[in-house]
């Protein structure tokens, strides 16, 4: 077997070594068991005395979401108003100007809500003081709010009746102290001892071997992509994001970045397990989301290991896969391997361009985004897939005349409706999103805004169409990677994305918090045998399928018109 | 909700305080101790900056090592690739044009030894790396034009090459940039 092989192997098996017991970690840590981390408990109390919070203060679902969401649109208005007034603020070295109104908007957007998509590009778009004042102080709280509101979830199953949840804030804070900060801190010091920079040193200029004048952009990026890559965040702190030799300089680096991104979503499924009791239920979820992931990254792996057909008719070697877009040191295997990953998981980093990837490629990064529940983002990856549960819960509970039940808690109307309503968010985002954006291209190219819509697309035919598509989807997963030709800093996608960016993130998580907040305060029935059980195989089968049938009844025309398309086409 | 306000204000006061100060700052220093003091680690001839060991840079001349195509000609103040996608009828163009410029100065050389990252862009335009076989189809004009042996330059080649993280984990990759500069120095 190859060397490119082995390493994603050991990439993944090095990744569940450390996510297992980070998850135990973490059900202790929010529960408020002995760890070993306890030093930093001081940290902690002075945090909640200087900010005026008394985690005793317990707080039921609407409380929680309250205290979340007011946080929240504070970040939004503070962000927005430091992007536009950059040119005026320190810390700007290499004087980059101001963004204008529809930028900010959708960069603030995507920042509070995880989501990443960057219509700027980091050399020339922000300053030093917004690259940390902003999207890196986003990076790690909005990492934090997803992990809090699904301890909020945990918290409705820990117990056989509650209202009280806990208190947001506590959660919230854990999230940052006892484990996003001292990761960053650890991932950040092997980047920078590998090569990325991490100092305030404005931009360099040389002369290069042959004579050529060559600026240098830098800056303090290691400590950035550390919070980007463990909160599930994704912005790049240059524009090529991780493909970039300062962000990921070598094969070493690379297995870190991409465990970082994997750790977290990996140890919430775990930690919900073990906060509730429940170990089977949580390795039975954790079993779903792996065979899902598989059956996304073979094919992945296999299509760009197998090059580009077009390339291949030239009659050039392609012995290690499909190169455009992709960088040496990692090759092809590393590449489709975190494509997968990021896309799976909502990070959206990216070591090698989408764009350019094969058309089963970008079929599979697509519908990785389009499900968002294997694993997921930080936090939010479980809250999403609750819901599938919910559903599967359902669908079984009709197959069988029972009444549906999770947990020990009655599955009603009124759950159900909330569930069906965030099922059906999704596909209304996407698919109505794609086409008003398609509808814009055909009939209104010559509009006059930064980028005219006939110039949108980097890419004729049916590839085009997949810009468009992939934009829109990958706001709607917040996941922020791109398939970057589009044009798309100009007011129709800045407002576009942005709105889908914030009804993507805020009603899932407000969706399945009011579900288990409502399911928590029902009365506890005790498990009989007419319960419907929800940690064996069949439901695990029957989960599988709810999201492979929910996904590809929703998806299917679109993903045909796109990638499907191109790849039919590319084999004649 | 007018406590949750306060509390979200005090709160985000104290946060940044620790996550845009206390940290990054923190890191910065730490960085001081590495290679290039964390801003980025120089190569330096005569005293004068050439470039960066982890970039790479622009090289035409045949008596140099090429590296790979450049969405933005490897301006290091800005990065990209080319987003062409796969079916691209421009792109495939661009594509046979890069094979036969390699075609041209490389006489003897055969399509078929033509590894794909020679005539494809990189993800961030500043790729310092190319294959192994990138390094070896340019063997011979190198030589030929520096008027030294080939045994000489494939050494050259082999010290420049780096192997796979721990014998084991990835691919190998020569440094076009390193490589130049050992033949400069011969």
């Amino acid at each position: 077997m190859n060397t490119e092989l082995i390493g994603i192997i050991a990439t993944f098996l090095l990744t569940l070594v450390i996510a297992i017991p980070l998850g135990k970690y973490l059900a202790k840590v929010f529960a408020g068991e002995k760890v070993w981390t306890d030093f930093l408990k001081p940290l902690e109390t002075g945090i909640y005395k200087l900010s005026g919070i008394n985690i005793k203060e317990q707080m039921d679902w609407k409380q929680q979401l309250k205290a979340l969401l007011t946080i929240n649109v504070l970040w939004l208005v503070y962000g927005f108003f430091v992007l536009i007034f950059q040119h005026k603020l320190p810390l700007n070295p290499d004087g980059n100007p101001g963004m204008t109104p529809d930028l900010a908007f959708n960069t603030i957007i995507s920042f509070v809500a995880n989501c990443n998509l960057q219509h700027y590009s980091g050399e020339s778009g922000v300053s030093y003081l917004t690259q940390q004042f902003v999207l890196m102080f986003l990076q790690f709280v909005s990492a934090a709010t997803g992990i809090a509101a699904a301890v909020v979830l945990f918290k409705a199953f820990r117990d056989k009746t509650t209202t009280q949840l806990g208190n947001f804030w506590e959660f919230f804070i854990k999230a940052i102290t006892r484990l996003l900060l001292p990761l960053s801190v650890i991932v950040a010091l092997i980047l920078t001892f590998n090569g990325t920079p991490a100092s305030y040193d404005a931009k360099d200029q040389f002369i290069s071997v042959q004579g050529d004048t060559v600026n240098v952009s830098r800056g303090p990026a290691a400590q950035f992509i550390a919070i980007k890559h463990l909160g599930t965040n994704g912005g790049g702190y240059f524009g090529a994001n991780s493909a970039h030799p300062f962000e990921n300089p070598s094969y070493l680096t690379n297995m870190v970045e991409v465990m970082s991104q994997t750790i977290i979503p990996l140890a919430m499924v775990i930690a919900f397990g073990y906060f509730i009791r429940r170990r089977k239920l949580a390795w039975t979820i954790f079993g779903v989301m792996t065979i899902g992931l598989f059956m996304l990254m073979i094919p992945t792996v296999t299509s760009e290991l197998g090059g580009n057909p077009a390339l291949a008719k030239m009659g050039i070697s392609q012995t290690t896969g499909a190169m455009e877009g992709k960088e040496v040191r990692f090759g092809p295997a590393a590449t489709a391997y975190w494509s997968t990953l990021t896309t799976v998981i909502s990070t959206g980093s990216v070591n090698g361009m989408h764009d350019s990837t094969m058309p089963l490629t970008g079929l599979w990064q697509l519908l990785a985004m389009m499900i968002n529940g294997f694993y997921g983002g930080c936090g939010v990856g479980l809250l999403n897939y609750f819901i599938y549960l919910i559903i599967a819960v359902f669908i079984s509970g009709l197959m069988v005349g029972r009444t549906p039940e999770f947990l020990g808690h009655k599955v009603e109307a009124r759950e159900i409706k909330i569930a069906a309503l965030i099922t059906l968010l999704s596909p209304f985002l996407i698919l109505a999103g794609t086409a008003i954006a398609s509808y814009v291209f055909t009939n209104h190219g010559n509009a006059a805004w930064a980028v005219q819509p006939k110039a949108w697309l980097n890419n004729p035919g049916f590839h085009g169409f997949s810009e468009m598509l992939y934009e829109v989807t990958s706001s709607n997963a917040n996941n922020g990677s791109g398939f970057e030709g589009l044009g798309d800093n100009n007011i129709f996608w800045n407002v576009l994305t942005g709105v889908i960016i914030f009804l993507g993130r805020f009603l899932p998580i407000i969706g399945p918090v009011a579900i288990a907040g409502l399911l928590g305060a029902k009365k506890f029935i005790p498990e009989s045998a007419g319960t419907l059980k929800t940690d064996t195989k069949t439901f695990a089968l029957m989960t599988f399928a709810v999201i492979l049938v929910l996904n590809a009844l929703s998806y299917f025309p679109a993903l045909a018109l796109g990638p499907l398309a191109e790849y039919f086409t590319m084999l004649k | 909700m007018k406590k949750y306000i306060i509390q979200s204000i005090r709160l985000t006061l104290v946060l940044i305080v620790l996550l845009c100060i206390i940290y990054p700052i923190s890191i910065a220093l730490a960085g001081k101790l590495s290679k290039g003091n964390g801003a980025g680690e120089k190569i330096t001839k005569n005293g004068k900056t050439i470039g960066y060991a982890l970039l790479g840079q622009s090289f035409t001349k045949p008596e140099y090592f090429w590296g790979r195509p450049s969405a933005v000609s490897y301006n290091a103040a800005g990065s990209a690739g080319s987003n062409k996608g796969p079916s691209n009828p421009d792109y495939l163009k661009e594509v046979q044009s890069r094979i036969d410029t390699l075609l041209k100065y490389n006489p003897g050389l055969k399509k078929s030894e033509i590894p794909a990252d020679m005539v494809t862009a990189s993800g961030s335009g500043l790729d310092p790396n190319i294959s192994e076989q990138g390094a070896a189809i340019q063997i011979a004009r190198v030589a030929k034009t520096r008027k030294i042996s080939e045994q000489k330059v494939k050494e050259l080649v082999a010290l420049n090459t780096i192997k796979p993280l721990m014998g084991l984990f990835g691919p190998s990759s020569v440094n076009v940039l390193k490589l130049n500069l050992a033949l400069d120095n011969l």
